[in-house]
């Protein structure tokens, strides 16, 4: 049977991963590599990693630890951040990235998308949307969710996946942080509208919050999480077990 | 020395690193006169059916794979590179395959509930055909192990071929043999423990000189 995902995210500056890592037994807490092991090691399905750098210096350090992680890491990684371009494509595709995830870039230059889907196939590019509730209706947010484009979120995501987006990621702007649970009505309503896998992210806090996303929407297939996991208050290998004690199925 | 057969599809860093990790030096050719001689060799892909079959046809390789399961050396199809094994696809019209294995690539779409979403993503266990033994490919992997799927289609009609099955609205045929000639629905390097198992047992059938 096919199982529902849990996806750590990291975020990746100048080589190193920001937001505070906290795990016990770990020594370099800070190196991508390490942690993408250990996560692998735990029971992650996938990873994805958040290219926050600025210049291009950086840029080739990214790709670096990309290479190095899908080296000794065999489960499908996601690389998002700052992609616009093809090029941007084929250069983390080529050190080892699966997917591919779109957010800005591609709110821009919709047929960024289309031009990556039949270049590199569906299954490679995930959409990303910023998603905040404006006035009643649901506005995508670009630029790391700092700037309102006035455009209507199901309308996007429906144009997303016609234009051949293979997943999407929805990010609730309005729960993210605040460890209170997933955007449970914005989810279900985004579930209605695509046919494509659809993966959760902002709002966990906890292991509850994970039941609750798959019980209630069982459309979603994956849920995503960065600090819980990273500081501990989540363990991986916890969290499947309660999903299975839940009647949820899980890797373990 | 294992080879990787390079036909201008899709990304083989990964497929490299993962037999790498089981002690393998893996050479990626499109080099018939290397592939013939090879110990053991697989066969990737992503993408369209029609358009890797062509490429691969386009660079001769079609023949060399051929010559090579009729040699006996053990060949692995990964993914599209398994279905390119079957005799036929109908992934969009009607496309002819290697035929080294009996069967037809079909759309999951209308053969599943349309509650399940297509493609087929994510982490799926295994089950093995019941009363058969184990094929050595799975000779490290356990039923109900998980390995991961991405594909739109499916291979059909592949009867005793079949030597693992994932259930996804209709038994998938998730890994197929037939004698020296393997392949896997699934991304056995993405497969994380389970998938490098499966590479491991390839290659120590490549080192036996294919015997199975």
């Amino acid at each position: 049977m096919i199982t529902k995902r849990i996806i750590p995210c990291l975020d990746v500056r100048d080589g190193r991963v920001v937001k505070g890592v906290n795990f016990t037994g770990l020594a370099d807490v800070d190196s991508p590599v390490a942690l993408a092991r250990r996560y692998s090691e735990c029971g992650a399905d996938e990873l994805v990693f958040y290219d926050i750098t600025a210049s291009a210096q950086d840029r080739a350090l990214f790709t670096d630890i990309l290479r190095q992680t899908a080296r000794e890491v065999f489960i499908p990684l996601t690389v998002g951040g700052g992609i616009r371009s093809l090029d941007d494509f084929d250069r983390v595709l080529k050190c080892g990235a699966d997917k591919v995830s779109v957010n800005s870039g591609a709110i821009a230059d919709p047929e960024l998308i289309a031009r990556a889907a039949q270049r590199y196939g569906s299954q490679c590019v995930v959409l990303s949307a910023d998603v905040k509730r404006v006035d009643g209706a649901l506005h995508v947010f670009a630029r790391g969710g700092r700037v309102d484009t006035g455009l209507e979120a199901l309308a996007w995501l429906r144009q997303g996946e016609a234009l051949g987006a293979g997943e999407i990621v929805l990010n609730s702007i309005d729960t993210d942080g605040v460890k209170q649970g997933f955007d449970l009505e914005m989810l279900a309503l985004v579930c209605q509208t695509v046919r494509v896998p659809v993966i959760a992210s902002g709002g966990a806090g906890c292991i509850d919050d994970f039941i609750a996303l798959f019980q209630t929407v069982p459309g979603v297939d994956a849920g995503l999480a960065a600090s819980i996991f990273h500081f501990g208050e989540v363990s991986i290998p916890a969290l499947k077990s309660a999903l299975r004690a839940n009647g949820i199925p899980a890797r373990l | 020395m294992i080879a990787i057969v390079d036909y201008g599809v899709g990304n083989l860093f990964s497929l490299c690193c993962s037999l790498e990790a089981v002690g393998a030096q893996p050479v990626v050719t499109g080099d018939a006169g290397v592939l013939l001689q090879a110990d053991g060799v697989l066969l990737p892909g992503v993408g369209a059916f029609a358009d890797a079959a062509e490429k691969l046809r386009a660079a001769g390789l079609d023949k060399t794979v051929c010559t090579l399961a009729r040699r006996g050396t053990p060949l692995l199809g990964v993914c599209l590179g398994m279905q390119l094994l079957f005799e036929r696809s109908f992934e969009f019209g009607e496309h002819a395959g290697l035929g080294l294995i009996p069967g037809s690539v079909v759309p999951l779409q209308g053969d599943i509930p349309a509650a399940l979403k297509i493609p087929h993503i994510g982490w799926n266990s295994l089950s093995f055909p019941a009363g058969r033994e184990k094929s050595p490919l799975l000779r490290y992997v356990e039923e109900g192990d998980y390995v991961y799927f991405v594909h739109s289609y499916y291979a059909a009609g592949c009867g005793e071929a079949v030597i693992a099955s994932a259930e996804y609205g209709v038994d998938v045929p998730a890994a197929v043999a037939r004698g020296n000639v393997f392949g896997c629905q699934f991304h056995p390097e993405k497969s994380g423990t389970v998938g490098l198992r499966i590479l491991r047992a390839f290659c120590e059938l490549c080192e036996k000189g294919g015997a199975v």
